[in-house]
Parts: structure tokens; sequence; C-alpha cells
């Protein structure tokens, strides 16, 4: 049921398949497993070569679980990601190795995600040694090149983290992504530690490399309005599941899923004249330890019925193109 | 306007600087408004603009080493920077109350979330016991938190962002203030759980007539709440509009630049507009314009301190293009 969700063809660079990360609460003398947290609980989508994937959600919704788990940077419970036909979640050590080449991640904090004791220049070259890329001299080069694309300067290489501001950080985590010349690179919030005016910087050489190297992002953000703009094709995520998923403009134009509805309604719009009708949802999103029966969302749905609180709704087509899971797609 | 009598507060020419080893950061350095009873004023700007440096001086809460250098802050008349310490207690959470950005670390984690309350009221409105009790089921009552009895028994860390940011709203509340100022009050939670908190912001406004400063980065926010915006950056007014004014026609390069760099919902561009460069360092803000390294439409006379100048009744710009 879940490949059905991916197409077959020979575009397809990443496929996820049923995809579970859960995480157990151990407590006790005996430190037994008391709970488990379901982050990601049967995931699946495919990103194409060289288009953008959004995942929106809200905090908890797994998606950087996702995005992490794809890397296997969390251990997956269940389920199966295919890199260019590879099985990741089964490779060896050595397979993997190879593999992280052409799969990279820009992480959300500029701030955290650079050791603040070596120079940008070898931060950037690190990769490059660790995969045992070239010699000193050419390893130099690279980076001098990497670091010119995403508009720093090569003279800045031999200074320190702390001397560059949040957005230059950013570039930097770009640097050490890029230079390794991958294929998919996961950016997991990579601009929402910014300013709006940094942001939109980052967002634009995030697109002009992307053209320029034929890159695949798996974009995940929680801010709407940067993800549709950055986006082909955008999934949304709730409790740990995908409840919709679709090309951008039938995403954010005909939402099928109330949830999508109600989120993009939530969305303050930056002109004083309009007021738009908003669907206020009640209540917070509740706890992935013990997600509701049935969907996940009808505790907050003004359209569920009996059925949504024992039946959890199939992923499915509901138009060409557009996957959506509620018994009553498009009804709200 | 029948504004005339409801002014609540004035500040005038507010510097606040930080005394620091490196130098001395101009983190305020010239903010001038007047704020009326029941409007919302926005204070909108990106980090180190000076926004959250402004609201923290309104209630004398600046710590070393940083200090309020020069203005004044007339609060119902009173200048605020030239009374007791205790007097400034007295009207801090009772007439004057805040919000913060991060709601759980503004609250204590060791105390229940009613005695906290409670605490507030004791305080400044002298109840007791079951008087104290009653008022603060009423005030959770009042923010939207359901079975209020429960409520108080919690802890923080009990509670999600959202209700502790209700508690935070409903001890704001506790003594009816004639001025709230929130800080960033929505920028932790969810677009969900924002809309809801905006929401209860709304309707409080009308129901008690408090005015408000809200200060934000989210230009939709903005939009959605306040009557009169300030454009702050490097520490400095550059722009204050009537809230629809300013998104219909802003002035500044700096407001136009903001505007057209972010992206907004149902608009989608191919590339977005920039701004070049970073934020000016404050301790040796450049000479002239703070934003000329910046500007796209820098002339000569940017090199000169600009003014702020009043191009139409009710708008002021600091900009030389205006002039």
């Amino acid at each position: 049921m879940t490949s059905s969700v991916t197409s077959t063809d020979n575009d397809v660079l990443l496929e996820v398949n049923n995809l579970k990360t859960h995480f157990p609460i151990k407590g006790g003398l005996l430190r037994r497993t008391v709970a488990t947290v379901k982050a990601v609980d049967g995931v699946s989508f495919a990103v194409k070569r060289g288009e953008t994937l959004g995942l929106v959600g809200e905090s908890g919704c797994g998606k950087t679980t996702t995005g992490r788990t794809v890397l296997r940077l969390e251990r997956a419970t269940e389920g199966e990601v295919l890199f260019e036909g590879h099985d990741v979640l089964r490779a060896s050590r050595w397979q993997m190795k190879r593999l992280r080449r052409d799969m990279q991640i820009v992480f959300q904090d500029p701030y955290a995600s650079l050791d603040p004791r070596i120079t940008i220049g070898e931060s950037v070259e690190e990769g490059l040694i660790i995969h045992g890329i070239g010699n000193a001299h050419e390893r130099r080069e690279r980076v001098r090149a990497v670091l010119d694309k995403v508009g720093l300067h090569a003279n800045q290489m031999n200074r320190f983290p702390h001397e560059f501001s949040g957005g230059q950080r950013q570039r930097i985590g770009i640097a050490r992504a890029l230079i390794m010349e991958p294929k998919l690179i996961v950016c997991d919030e990579p601009v929402s530690a910014l300013d709006v005016s940094i942001q939109s910087q980052v967002l634009n050489l995030l697109k002009n490399l992307q053209r320029e190297f034929g890159l695949t992002y798996l974009f995940i953000a929680h801010n709407l309005a940067v993800v549709e703009h950055i986006s082909d094709r955008v999934g949304v995520m709730y409790l740990g599941k995908v409840v919709e998923l679709s090309g951008r403009d039938d995403l954010f134009r005909n939402p099928l899923h109330p949830y999508t509805k109600a989120l993009i309604s939530a969305i303050p719009q930056p002109d004083p004249t309009v007021r738009r009708a908003r669907i206020m949802l009640q209540g917070d999103v509740p706890s992935p330890i013990n997600p509701p029966t049935g969907c996940r969302f009808h505790p907050r749905c003004w359209i569920a019925q009996e059925i949504c609180k024992t039946d959890d709704p199939a992923f499915e087509e509901k138009r060409k193109g557009h996957w959506a899971a509620c018994h009553f797609a498009g009804e709200a | 306007m029948a504004n005339v009598n409801r002014e609540i507060l004035r500040v005038e020419g507010l510097k606040t600087h930080f005394f620091t080893d490196e130098g001395v950061v101009q983190a305020v350095d010239g903010v001038d408004f007047v704020l009326h009873r029941g409007e919302t004023l926005g204070i909108v700007g990106e980090s180190g603009s000076g926004k959250s440096v402004t609201s923290l001086s309104l209630l004398r809460l600046v710590s070393r080493p940083g200090r309020i250098v020069e203005g004044q802050l007339l609060f119902d008349g009173v200048d605020l920077t030239s009374i007791s310490e205790e007097q400034m207690r007295a009207i801090r959470g009772d007439r004057i109350s805040m919000i913060f950005q991060q709601p759980t670390t503004a609250l204590n984690p060791v105390f229940r979330v009613g005695d906290q309350i409670i605490e507030t009221l004791t305080i400044h409105q002298g109840l007791q016991g079951n008087e104290a009790q009653q008022r603060c089921r009423e005030l959770l009552t009042m923010v939207g938190l359901p079975d209020p009895e429960r409520r108080m028994r919690q802890y923080p860390h009990e509670l999600s962002g959202g209700q502790c940011q209700r508690i935070m709203i409903a001890m704001a509340l506790a003594c009816n203030p004639e001025l709230l100022i929130a800080d960033e009050p929505t920028t932790a939670l969810d677009v969900t759980i924002q809309a809801q908190i905006l929401d209860l912001m709304r309707a409080l406004r009308e129901k008690i007539d408090t005015a408000i400063i809200l200060i934000t980065h989210d230009m939709g926010v903005v939009a959605e709440m306040a009557d009169n915006v300030i454009v702050m950056y490097a520490g400095q007014v550059v722009e204050y509009a009537e809230v629809k004014q300013l998104f219909a026609n802003p002035l500044h390069p700096y407001t136009i630049g903001l505007l057209n760099s972010m992206p907004v919902l149902g608009d989608v561009r191919d590339e977005l507009a920039v701004i070049p460069g970073t934020v000016p360092s404050l301790i040796n803000p450049p000479v002239g314009c703070r934003f000329a390294a910046r500007c796209d439409r820098r002339f000569e006379r940017c090199t000169e301190t600009p003014p702020m100048v009043e191009p139409e009744q009710g708008r002021r710009v600091r900009c030389w293009l205006y002039r």
C-alpha cells in the first residue's frame, strides 16, 4: 500500500516507505521501557531528482526526526529508505560512508552546529579529509571555491565561527554540505533562527545553488510561507504522520485535509486590510506517547464523525498527485 | 481626535546604553513615541534593533552594565526615570505589566501556578484567602483555561507552552493594568496556538481598555494586532505610521526592504528581495544614517545624521529622502 505513494520512475532520488522512529521512555529501578514516543509513525514519500520537497508541521509533528532518520542520524524502528535504489537503513558502515557523501544536512542552529575551536576553513574542509578527497592543496582550492559560491570571502577562511553573524554561519553550514558535491541536502529549519532580511538572502542562495548544481532538497520548516516559497511539492505532518502531500500550488490553494486548512488559515497575513475567516483549532497537539485512536486529528477536528474516532484513515491519492489521509477529505 | 486626554505614555529621547569592556553599546539611541489608552502600538525590528531593550527600559528592568542615560518616560504624567525604586515596584505588575517571549522560563518552576498568580494578587491588590482564590479562578477562566481548579494546583512543567502563555497573560492582567508590554508573546508558540493567543489578547483589549505595546519581528502579527507601528533599526526609530499606511505605503527604505524580503503566503515570487549586508555594530555605529551602508537609495547627504521628519500628518520617518 505504501509503496504506491511513490512513482517507480528513474527520476526518484529518495524513497521513504512506512518509516517509523519510536523512542523508548525508560523508567523505574530496572530502567524498563515504560512508554514509547512515536515521533515518526508510518511516513511515506518520494523526492524526485532536482526538486524540493517541503515538510511542514508544528512542534512535535516528527518532521525533524523524519529528516534525521532518513540520514540514519536516528535509528529507524521500521520501514525503508531508498536512496537511488540503495537501502539506506540496512547499508553497512562502509556503504553508509559512501552514501553520506551524497546525502548532506544543513542544521537549524548556525550557532550550535559549528565547532567553535576550529577555523571555518578547517570546518568546511573536514568532510573532504574524512573521505580522503584530494591533497592539501586541492582541498584548500575547493574550500576557496565553495566559500565563494555561498557568498563568503576566501580570505575569511582562517577566522573562527564567533566572528561571523548568524546568516554568515548558515552560509558556512551550507558550504560544509556543498563541498561534498551531494545529490541530496536535508535542510532542517535552515532559516528559522535568522532575521527576515537575512532569511531572504539564505533562501535565495539555496535556490540559486539548486539551479546551478541540480541539487535535491528535503526542506523541513514550520513556516508555511517559507515552505511555499521554496518547495515544488509539500507534505504536511501531524503527530508523526504525513496527513497531506501534493504539488505546492494545489496544496495551498485547494487543501484537502482539515488540519492543512486550519494551519494555512492561522498564519497572520502582513496586510492589515484583509481579515480572513480563521479556523480556530481548540486545544493543543496531543502527546505522541498516547496518540488519539482512529484519525489522530479527530479530537481537534470540526468535521469529525464517529468513524474518525475508530478508523485510522488511509493515505490515499484523492486527486492526481494529491494525497491525503482523511475520511472526509475536501469536505471541510 | 478624542485621544487628547487619553494619553498614557509619552517617551521622549530615550537612550539606553550598555557600558561593556569592549565599549559603549548604544542599544537604544533615540526613541520617541506617544501611546493612548486602548491603543496597540507595534514595535518591529530585527535582532539588535533595540526593541526589547526599549521595553525593558520602560519598566526600568535594564540591568548592569546597561542603564538609561537620557530621556523621559512619562507614564500618566509621572516621569518613571525620576521616581524611587520602591515607587517603581508599586507600578510594575500593577499599572504596567509585561508578558515575555518564553513563558516557560518566566514562571517559577517550583511553585504551583495558582500560588504564583495569587502572589501577584496579594502584593498588588491585598487579596487574601478565598477572595484571592476566587479571583484567580476568574482570571484563568478569562484566559480560556478550562478546569481552573486543576490548573491552579499544577506546576509549570505540567503545562504546554500555549497554556503557560495563558497563565502569564492571566498574571499580567491580574491587576487590570493600564499598560501591557508584550515582548514577542507568540514567537515561541506554534501558529495554531499563536492564533488562539492573539485572539485572546484582542478580546481582552476590548474588555479592559488596556494600552498594549506589542514587540515582534513578525509583520503578520503586527498587521493583525496594531493600530500604529514603530519600525526600529540599530537602536533608533526609523519610521512611525498608522498600520494601514505603513503596509500600503512604507516610506523608509529599510521598511520597504523588510516588507519585500519576507515570503508571503499565496504570493510566490521567484526571488525574494534582499537587504544586503548585516546590522551594524552598536558599539561604533556608522556616522550619518545607520542604514546607509545597506540602502539602495543612499546619496551624498546620507553621511550626515538624518533628522526625524514628518512628511504627512501622523507619520514620521528618519530619512533624508523626505526632507
